[in-house]
């Protein structure tokens, strides 16, 4: 039952879960969920970009998502638009230029599905090497900069007032993200690595007692949902991206059902916004 | 009380003809104040007048566009901002809170969450705290730290009468104990602490300044909030064993109103 496919996928997408899990965290944290989309969305032209001029690819979807996420900061300080219009402007521009820039080069043939929902399938060994080795260096990075990252979520100028850095730890954080985009490409697809960072971070919520602790468990339900997802794609026959994504959202209406655990939290989670002003 | 702070010493922080400009509007300019370990600094002024954009430059938030900021090197400081929204994503509990910004040791916390009346709020979380709450929490983890200069941006917003004096009372005991100093922004026009040394009222620019008995007298304070207000500029002091309310009651330490 367990090809070696299989196995090299398990591998790779539990790898590629427990990196995303601290990071959906801030991204939710942050309300950063479209900025995610923009920067996966992006992505193809990073691809576009990388057939164009014979680049690697991971390397020219991290430039890429990098790029955008600066051009992001660039517009906002101009404060003209809202930054929701200006993600919606970015992620849609930067998908078509690069859907339009495929259509032009007659000479490649790519998979567009391929690049839009992953192939964790197909993943070779030196792909499980480049996710558990950017991995790795992700969540290391993300223990360093934990306190800036966090203090910052709460407040910036709390943060800069007290001696920590808020923009770089912002800046950091981006190119984190564009990495994460850059690796994940190839296992769940650009239209869903979004998904993966933010539904098992929004299921840890609710049985998380402290930041720490809704990172890992993050982590955790995010392998879970990958394991669930593969198992299921190969007993249903159904494609291996959604499925995780499925098995993601099952656990995620799981968490919602009124067992266990008191029920504030629970309302916590239902009330759209809340905090203090 | 008023030469309090010894002014001999390096000020902590000062302001040297500092202005912040946004939009090519001044948010405020020309400030020129200084804090001295020990001493209280409050600023007054009217919505938009630029309190907390002044609190913001002494501190290094905001670059001043005119004028420039000193600061003693390696000054620590704890911040209270005038507006905190925490996400209800982020599961934070009110210990938590407390090392936000950097580590303490458990007593430290327990110090500061007692002093500040909610050793039992520990383990809340801080988006099911009640207004008055929130802020002694943020309080607390601005004093937790030890700071050198303490920067209360209306410290006070929520929090009910009585729970306001104890408040103040806190604040010149952190003042008297630790000698740090404090910039502290009233949310209230007319009421400034009684161990205030220098009251500056701000309005765009620095419009009156000095103790608070001479600032509820000085004829800018009059124009600019009307003599009804100058009347009412209420100081709350703490001699020993009673305080003096602003309707001119006397609250004792016992509670009883007289």
């Amino acid at each position: 039952m367990f090809d070696d496919f299989f196995t090299r996928a398990l591998i790779a997408g539990i790898g590629l879960a427990i990196t995303v899990g601290p990071l959906g965290c801030f991204v939710i944290w942050r309300r950063m969920a479209y900025f995610g989309d923009t920067m996966a969305h992006s992505a193809l032209l990073g691809v576009a970009l990388s057939l164009l001029f014979d680049l690697n690819l991971m390397l020219s979807v991290f430039i890429v998502a990098a790029a955008v996420s600066l051009l992001l900061l660039l517009l906002q300080k101009r404060g003209a638009l809202s930054t929701d219009a200006l993600l919606g402007i970015l992620s849609h521009s930067a998908l078509s230029i690069g859907l339009v820039m495929v259509a032009f080069m007659t000479w490649v043939r790519i998979d567009l599905v391929g690049f839009l929902f992953g192939d964790i399938l197909a993943v070779s060994e030196a792909d499980i090497d480049l996710v558990w080795g950017g991995g790795i260096l992700v969540l290391a990075a993300i223990v360093y900069l934990w306190r800036p990252l966090l203090a910052s979520t709460v407040n910036p100028e709390l943060a800069e007032a007290e001696g920590l850095q808020p923009e770089r730890a912002r800046l950091y954080f981006m190119l984190l993200m564009a990495l994460v985009i850059a690796i994940a490409m190839k296992i769940v697809g650009i239209l869903l690595i979004t998904s993966l960072l933010i539904i098992p971070a929004a299921t840890a919520r609710r049985f998380a007692t402290s930041p720490e602790i809704m990172a890992v468990l993050a982590s955790a339900i995010g392998a879970l949902a990958v394991t669930g997802g593969l198992f299921g794609s190969l007993h249903f026959d159904t494609p291996s991206g959604p499925s995780i994504v499925v098995a993601a959202m099952g656990l995620f209406v799981l968490s919602l059902l009124p067992f266990g655990r008191n029920r504030q939290v629970e309302t916590a989670i239902h009330s759209t916004h809340g905090g203090h002003h | 009380m008023l030469n309090f702070h010894k002014s001999d010493q390096a000020p902590l922080v000062s302001l040297n003809n500092a202005g912040i400009r946004r939009n090519d509007r001044w948010l405020v300019r020309g400030v020129e104040f200084s804090i001295s370990r020990g001493e209280i600094v409050t600023l007054i002024g009217p919505n938009g007048s630029g309190k907390s954009t002044t609190a913001k430059a002494a501190i290094g938030v905001l670059k001043p566009d005119e004028g420039w900021v000193e600061k003693l090197p390696g000054l620590k400081v704890g911040y209270v901002p005038q507006k905190l929204a925490i996400d209800w994503t982020l599961p934070l509990t009110v210990e938590r809170l407390m090392t936000l910004t950097g580590p303490l040791k458990g007593r430290e916390v327990e110090e500061a969450l007692h002093s500040t009346g909610i050793a039992h709020l520990a383990r809340a979380e801080v988006q099911h705290l009640s207004g008055g709450e929130f802020q002694r929490a943020l309080l607390a983890r601005a004093i937790a730290r030890k700071p050198d200069l303490l920067v209360l941006d209306e410290p006070v917003q929520g929090v009910d009468f009585s729970g306001e004096i104890a408040l103040y009372d806190l604040i010149k005991t952190i003042r008297n104990r630790t000698g740090c100093g404090i910039l502290l922004i009233s949310h209230d026009l007319h009421v400034v602490m009684a161990e205030t040394d220098t009251v500056i009222c701000l309005n765009g620019h620095v419009c009156c300044r000095g103790t608070p008995q001479m600032v509820s007298q000085s004829p800018e304070y009059l124009k600019l909030f009307g003599s009804r207000a100058a009347k009412s500029l209420a100081v709350y002091s703490h001699d020993h064993d009673h305080t003096h309310l602003p309707d001119g009651r006397v609250l004792h330490t016992d509670g009883s109103i007289t």
